[in-house]
């Protein structure tokens, strides 16, 4: 069975998932995504020649609205689960050098 | 026969003869979640005063001589995954511990405007991503139907609540069975409605192209007035379908007769126990007695549903997941952190358990460049061969039939170590997801002294036709 590399595994979770893994961790997903990818090989056997895709079910297309304004949340409301918050606005660590 | 043992559509006869009282209905609920879900594990919340203070309201309304919806007063069980204003929504996971909305979703709106006190927050897989509630971050639910079982997941918190009599029905949500397969191995109807169907505002979201809100509940009859509550257009939800809903309670008698109905072999053949298949195709066979006609169909493509769900959901929920960065709302780490991506990093990895980060591994691996069109694209086209194979059988048969769990409540643990023998738990409701149409679960017999549920699909938007061969259904289960 084909293992994920450990350092796409670690692509992965480091630069597009967000995600800081254990060793462990890292060596239990090479072995689960090379479980699973190899499960989806089954779908390369199916001819999909003109087939198109289904994004969604419905067959309807942009649902547009008036540009009115409405009510929506206070500036309280939608600070009231921030972890942190200064002035009315959400607080993150530092972002640019100085 | 006591209070909380009643169906919603008994209690509510009961209501408006004024029998019984919304708040004694209320406080009997209450009573028995405090003599049982210590055990049962159904609740995560249990909003008591905000429940009676609801109830005594429809009371005095009543009291006062107001027209009130048929329903009002009989209390709803809500699962964690839909947003409640002013109360604790978690999806059972760490990353949403203290989480208090400041909205209602959708449907819990339409609950309150039916004047149903809520009386708790049902325990759930985390993220509805699972099949036995065994992967909530909090706590494992147990089946009422046998204590030592799973109740079956996503939903399996709201399911153990109605099927253990902690409330008169509930709300779920199904992304790939998490209603019916719950309802199936507690007993209960269960219904995922038509994509589009009932509003997904509010509801904190898995797979966007998959997930549906539906209703839990004891009888056929409960099951099309809670959907009839939760149904209709929503501006807010831009797939909410701008479509009349039916009344889905004046269809229910109506029988079988004159309905075709088809029985995909693709749902019978491996992975189904032999004893579940057998019971299903005997509640068919007195389907077919009370004047339903039945033949066997073929559909091909439905034998690749799950490689393409488990590409699609993952992928969907790696990019609705991508939103729990610590930033606005939700856990973020205390520890030290060297810049912001750190920052994200520590705390999606504290707040997310095992199989959401499992998921989100796996969907951004299938959305990234050079997989993209091999796993991503590949499964949107297969999604639509499945379709496909859906919209030929609606040109012969008005509903198809086949086993809603390829097995009855398995033990708790039996399963949670082996992912892709948990998934196979799935193997006959998920291509209706991808399908988008609508389905229900009926319970039609037991194996072993356990219920087996007989899952119904049907047209886009016929939720009625489907209501109506589940009523007959269940007539020839009484007595």
């Amino acid at each position: 069975m084909p293992e994920i590399k450990r350092e796409e595994v670690l692509h992965v979770a480091n630069n597009l998932a967000r995600l800081e893994l254990s060793d462990d961790e890292v060596e239990r997903l090479q072995y689960e995504l090379g479980r699973i990818m190899e499960y989806f090989l089954e779908l390369q056997k199916i001819d999909t020649r003109d087939v198109d895709i289904t994004s969604h079910v419905l067959p309807m297309t942009n649902v547009l609205r008036d540009d009115q304004p409405g009510e929506c949340l206070s500036q309280e409301d939608a600070l009231s689960n921030a972890p942190d918050k200064i002035e009315g606005f959400f607080r993150v660590p530092r972002i640019l050098e100085e | 026969m006591e209070i909380c043992e009643l169906t919603a559509h008994e209690l509510a006869g009961r209501l408006q003869a004024r029998e019984v009282s919304a708040e004694e209905a209320t406080q009997a609920c209450l009573d028995r979640i405090a003599e049982t879900d210590a055990e049962l594990g159904a609740y995560l919340t249990v909003t008591a005063d905000l429940a009676l203070e609801q109830a005594r309201a429809v009371d005095s309304r009543r009291r006062a001589g107001e027209a009130l919806p048929a329903v009002a007063g009989v209390p709803v069980a809500i699962k964690d995954v839909l947003c409640t204003r002013g109360v604790r929504t978690t999806c059972a996971s760490r990353i949403l511990e203290n989480f208090v909305p400041p909205y209602d979703a959708a449907a819990v709106e339409r609950c309150n405007e039916a004047g149903l006190p809520m009386i708790g927050k049902t325990n759930m897989d985390e993220f509805a991503m699972g099949s036995s509630t065994e992967n909530s971050a909090f706590k494992v639910t147990r089946n009422p139907r046998a204590i030592d079982r799973v109740p079956g997941g996503s939903s399996g918190g709201s399911a153990a609540a109605v099927a253990g009599n902690e409330a008169f029905w509930a709300l779920g949500s199904d992304t790939g069975g998490s209603i019916r397969q719950p309802a199936s191995l507690c007993g209960l109807v269960g219904i995922k409605p038509t994509y589009g169907r009932v509003s997904r505002y509010g509801l904190i979201a898995y797979a966007s192209s998959l997930d549906q809100v539906g209703p839990l509940t004891k009888d056929v009859r409960d099951a099309a007035l809670l959907l009839g509550v939760i149904a209709g257009h929503d501006g807010r939800d831009s797939t909410s379908a701008d479509l009349p809903v039916p009344d889905y309670v004046a269809e229910l008698e109506k029988g079988v007769q004159g309905l075709k109905a088809g029985v995909p072999a693709q749902l019978l053949g491996q992975g189904i126990d032999p004893a579940v298949r057998d019971c299903v195709l005997a509640a068919v066979d007195r389907l077919v007695a009370l004047g339903l006609e039945v033949e066997e169909t073929q559909m091909p493509h439905i034998d690749y549903s799950l490689p393409v769900y488990y590409i699609l959901a993952p992928a969907e929920a790696a990019s609705n997941l991508a939103r729990y960065d610590g930033v606005r709302y939700g856990h973020r780490t205390a520890k030290p952190v060297s810049d912001i991506y750190d920052m994200f990093a520590k705390t999606r990895s504290e707040g997310f358990g095992p199989e959401v980060r499992l998921r989100i591994m796996l969907g951004t691996y299938a959305l990234s460049a050079g997989y993209y069109d091999a796993y991503y694209l590949k499964a949107l086209r297969v999604r639509t061969l499945i379709k496909r194979n859906f919209d030929e059988a609606w040109q012969k048969y008005d509903v198809l039939l086949s086993p809603t769990s390829p097995t009855v409540a398995f033990k708790v643990g039996e399963k949670a170590d082996d992912p892709l023998q948990m998934k196979l738990a799935d193997i006959c409701t998920i291509p209706i997801n991808l399908a988008g149409i609508p389905a229900a679960s009926v319970p039609c017999g037991e194996v072993d002294g356990l219920p087996v549920g007989l899952q119904i699909m049907g047209r886009p938007f016929q939720e009625d036709v489907i209501l109506r061969v589940a009523y007959a259904c269940e007539q020839t289960m009484s007595g």
